[in-house]
């Protein structure tokens, strides 16, 4: 019997699938790999995200520096007990390498994947590298639902045995330039074939509402899982630095306003001032508005209609998420029970 | 037209080596004139600066005897059997064309040791004096119909086919300020002519096998051929 004849109505049959599929609002988290072999590193990240997020995306190498890989990664992730959501970018693999790592991954027991065209290296720590891009990350989609729907290689060649079956994610930045054409590209993806799409953070709700209007205008959101980008803000500092800097990204001043006004008790020390008791109550009472500030952004978000989750990217700071699913009132997380087949 | 930029003049002498005393300086008359890189201009320059260097760092005061010659196009052997009696001359060629001007000296001079003086950098043109910028990247299979008239092969970081990626913020590329988005140029001239549903199409993974992955590449035109080569 092949997957596709035992997945009970399911494309897949992943849990982040089968939430969405039922109806529930969905989270999702990120775990960035270490820069060593080091599996430890993978089980405690983890630890602190299992039971409070539905899957967990496994970066790609993310800011082209050399990680631990993400389907290896991944693996890890599996054994603990966690639903990994593999990234796979078209930098650093053809479609040969693309396709034959896919059923690697899916042969370890990943069931979720999500397809990126990749930071350029130029930012990483091989700059001198030379790239691939051979396909981008909408033919990525293509490719892979035709694997699994059509057990056919990119090639057009068919193959016979166990097909891949990988819920198909792809992203999108709302807010990225050319802004009006962002809709039209998130609609070729789900024509490419994308059942769910992770957004890039939001800070600026009412320009991620006008950005829906358009989704919901072109009927997207019934046909794939929007799911927002979310991230727990650690300072002002790094709001500002998001805002001028990474591009897509809005991050209202009334945000920055909240982040900088959390540092008023200490606003008057200079920096040789500060006491290390100062810095750690400084810090702490940042973390505690990051976190606020992202609760407050989830509870907006999910009553934007057509949007069916959200992404918690606090990479390098998986601690937040915990507070940050049970402050949104989103813990425990559903399960969806099995239907037996019949 | 083919964009070049001269090594520095270090790497020139290293390239040269120790053991030559002649050098000849071979310039080339088309696209490197153009572009400042290998004229006759270029190659002189070239040629009076390593005879200086080396007379400076002679302890006898004695430089390298250095010749300049430029043809018209260093690419075509008859050009080269203008300069054969120079170049049978020197015990190092250093050529100022393009790769493929370098390429053309050793094929048609197979015993004489030839160096390159230049850099080629791009297929492109200039876009003001004293700027040149990339335009194709000679992939094989020309896609400007569908993007506008605009190389995303060339001019996207990403060679993407289905951009923009999530990098593009006021009309310039995430790894750099001063690097255009390609797709953004694209959005825009498809815009003002009104045609942005072109930009609908999902367009199908690249054939790259008429690019450089498909192996050294080759025209063959048997119409073309002379009478007593068919």
């Amino acid at each position: 019997m092949t997957a596709i004849e035992n997945n009970n109505g399911y494309l897949v049959g992943s849990n982040l699938e089968k939430l969405l599929k039922a109806g529930h609002f969905a989270v999702t988290g990120e775990l960035g790999p270490p820069q060593s072999a080091d599996a430890e590193v993978i089980r405690e990240k983890a630890g602190l995200l299992k039971g409070y997020v539905d899957g967990v995306n496994i970066t790609d190498n993310q800011t082209a520096i050399v990680r631990m890989s993400s389907i290896g990664a991944g693996t890890i992730v599996v054994q603990e007990g966690l639903e990994p959501i593999i990234q796979m970018t078209c930098r650093d693999r053809n479609r040969l390498a693309i396709q034959s790592d896919l059923l690697g991954a899916y042969a370890l027991g990943m069931r979720n994947l999500l397809c990126l065209s990749g930071d350029h290296q130029r930012f990483g720590n091989h700059p001198n590298s030379k790239n691939v891009f051979d396909i981008d990350s909408l033919q990525m989609v293509r490719m892979v639902a035709e694997m699994r729907d059509g057990c056919i290689f990119q090639c057009g060649d068919q193959f016979k045995g166990i097909e891949p079956r990988f819920f198909v994610g792809a992203a999108s930045a709302p807010f990225a330039d050319p802004i009006d054409f962002r809709p039209y590209r998130l609609a070729k993806k789900v024509k490419a074939g994308a059942d769910f799409i992770q957004t890039q953070l939001v800070y600026d709700v009412a320009a991620f509402e006008e950005f829906m209007e358009k989704v919901r205008e072109l009927g997207l959101h019934e046909q794939t899982y929007i799911l927002a980008g979310v991230g727990p803000l650690k300072s002002a500092g790094m709001a500002r630095y998001m805002k001028n800097n990474v591009p897509g990204i809005l991050v209202p001043d009334e945000i920055i306003n909240r982040m900088k006004a959390v540092d008023e008790p200490w606003a008057g020390k200079g920096k040789d001032e500060m006491t290390s008791e100062d810095k750690r109550a400084r810090s702490k009472a940042r973390k505690e508005e990051g976190i606020q500030v992202c609760i407050d952004l989830i509870n907006e978000l999910r009553e934007i209609e057509g949007v069916a989750g959200v992404h918690i990217m606090a990479i390098e700071w998986e601690e937040a998420v915990k507070p940050i699913v049970k402050g949104a009132g989103l813990y425990p997380r559903p399960v969806v029970e099995e239907k037996v087949a019949a | 037209m083919i964009i070049a930029e001269r090594k520095k003049l270090d790497e020139i002498r290293s390239l040269i080596g120790e053991d030559a005393e002649k050098v000849l300086v071979v310039g080339c008359g088309t696209c490197v004139t153009v572009c400042f890189a290998g004229g006759s201009r270029e190659a002189q320059i070239t040629a009076s600066s390593l005879r200086m260097a080396t007379k400076l760092d002679d302890k006898e005061g004695n430089g390298l005897d250095v010749t300049d010659v430029t043809v018209q196009r260093q690419c075509e052997w008859e050009y080269l059997d203008e300069i054969e009696e120079e170049i049978e001359e020197a015990d190092v060629v250093l050529s100022l064309g393009c790769g493929i001007g370098v390429q053309a000296i050793v094929e048609h001079f197979p015993d004489k040791w030839v160096v390159p003086g230049l850099n080629t950098t791009f297929l492109g043109l200039p876009s003001q004096q004293g700027i040149w910028e990339e335009r194709c990247a000679a992939c094989g299979d020309c896609v400007l119909g569908i993007t506008g008239g605009i190389c995303p092969i060339a001019r996207c970081s990403k060679s993407l086919l289905n951009g923009p990626c999530g990098g593009s913020e006021d009309g310039h590329c995430e790894i750099d300020p001063e690097v255009p988005c390609a797709w953004q140029l694209i959005y825009d001239r498809l815009s003002s002519q009104g045609r942005l549903d072109m930009l609908l199409t999902l367009q199908t993974p690249k054939n790259w096998s008429t690019s450089r992955d498909g192996g050294p590449r080759k025209i063959v035109r048997e119409d073309l051929f002379l009478e007593e080569e068919a």
